[in-house]
């Protein structure tokens, strides 16, 4: 049902901008390696989680993110996720 | 499907105590100011009540205890149950609540054993006490539940120091015919690994090696009788099972969300916690926290939030409560109750003799 909600990247940059106070926005591309956000560690790992459950409805698993490195990996894997 | 009610039987009061000496997460200089502040405003823990070394659980729940019964203006005589919840009991062998039993100038005709349950706890040790009260046989009934985690966690281990309280609490339950509690209980032991002390138990026997301290990540260092925690393991299972459980309670007993006054959560952390209120489309005015000033107080969150955030609700008129647990196990449930006047003594804070 939310499928219509993630027809776009940009969304999903522009909500991991706002998740996190560090990043300003703009700096997000889909090329970026989330994990160069500076200080990333488990916690921003637990933040992206529940960011993707509630809005997308998609559950990430930890290896789903230790497999990510770019938003558009990232961006990828929930598209997937959504169709299952 | 564990998805029973049990009649005949009502929570008359709760009480809880919580050591009186307070850390502050704000002081907490194994980590940098930086993530810090992250770590706060994503756990929503500033601070925490924290026993000293020498204070148990069972101490616990006896000031917890003596408070209510006094209130409640009990003879201790007729108190027939007594059952302690927890994963901090007072020895190996035999079971505290046995002790507490004698403690607490009970009779020697009432029933008193241990549970070791986590989080879950609180909704596991209502099944049970209600269960073995509903026949009528049984009329005045004790749940001690509390826990001392912060005696297990590592200062080194920032995925587990900053996040545990201790508090203990009583619930005092009592025969009434027009009573009923309705449980939706669950258990994945597929999980076990997710929350774990992994030595001093049968399986592995506390040896010199257990108290060796290994570093397995940056700023996560402990030994092997300290407790382990893995949070984004700990983190999907609560995001994937607790609305489900929560929902299906509510869908079987034909309860909209609107018609239940408060939910009352584990105090697991703010982001488990407000995912979960999100996903089940709560509103925020119906879901109390006291993570900001206890910390995650294990199975006693529960009672404690009660007691800290809604005393002055639930001590006059009729309250309809969903609570749910979650966590160690893995384990969770859900649990029904209607609450009338209950009697809610202030928090107790004591301090080590």
């Amino acid at each position: 049902m939310c499928i219509f909600n993630i027809v776009k990247i940009e969304d999903l940059i522009e909500k991991l901008e706002e998740e996190f106070d560090d990043v300003e926005q703009g700096v997000l591309n889909p090329e970026f390696n989330i994990k160069d956000i500076e200080g990333w560690g488990s916690m921003h790992v637990l933040v992206v989680i529940a960011l993707i459950d509630s809005e997308y409805d998609v559950l990430l698993s930890g290896s789903d993110l230790t497999n990510t490195e770019t938003i558009s990996d990232l961006f990828e894997v929930v598209q997937k996720k959504m169709i299952k | 499907m564990a998805l029973f009610s049990v009649n005949n039987v009502k929570i008359k009061g709760i009480s809880a105590t919580v050591p009186e000496e307070v850390y502050s997460n704000k002081s907490y200089e194994w980590i940098s100011k930086k993530e810090r502040d992250m770590l706060i405003k994503m756990t929503g823990v500033n601070e925490r009540h924290v026993a000293k070394f020498g204070m148990t659980t069972a101490d616990l729940c006896e000031s917890a205890t003596e408070k209510l019964i006094e209130e409640l203006n009990w003879a201790k005589e007729d108190i027939d149950v007594l059952i302690f919840v927890s994963q901090s009991r007072d020895y190996l062998i035999p079971a505290t609540a046995c002790i507490l039993q004698n403690k607490l100038g009970l009779s020697n005709n009432c029933l008193a054993f241990d549970v070791n349950m986590g989080c879950s706890g609180y909704v596991y040790g209502l099944s049970i006490i209600s269960g073995m009260m509903s026949s009528g046989q049984i009329k005045k009934g004790l749940l001690l539940v509390g826990d001392i985690s912060t005696l297990n966690t590592s200062y080194n281990d920032k995925s587990t120091y900053p996040l545990f309280g201790d508090a203990g609490t009583c619930t005092a339950l009592e025969y009434s015919n027009e009573a009923k509690m309705s449980f939706n209980l669950q258990t994945d032991g597929a999980g076990y690994e997710a929350i774990i002390i992994r030595d001093g138990g049968c399986r592995n026997y506390a040896s010199k090696e257990s108290f060796d301290k290994v570093k397995h990540a940056e700023g996560i260092e402990r030994n092997r009788v300290q407790l382990e925690l893995q949070g984004v393991d700990v983190f999907n299972f609560s995001l994937k099972e607790v609305k489900p459980n929560v929902s299906r309670i509510l869908d079987e007993h034909g309860v909209q969300i609107d018609e239940v006054d408060y939910f009352v959560f584990h105090q697991a952390n703010k982001l488990i916690n407000e995912s979960i209120r999100k996903k089940l489309r709560i509103p925020p005015e119906k879901v109390p926290y006291s993570l900001d000033r206890y910390g995650n107080t294990s199975l006693a969150s529960i009672p404690l939030t009660i007691v800290s955030e809604l005393k002055e609700k639930v001590s006059k008129g009729e309250n309809k409560l969903l609570i749910s647990g979650f966590g160690v196990g893995l384990s969770w449930g859900s649990t029904l109750i209607d609450l009338e006047d209950l009697v809610c003594p202030d928090i107790i804070e004591i301090k080590l003799n």
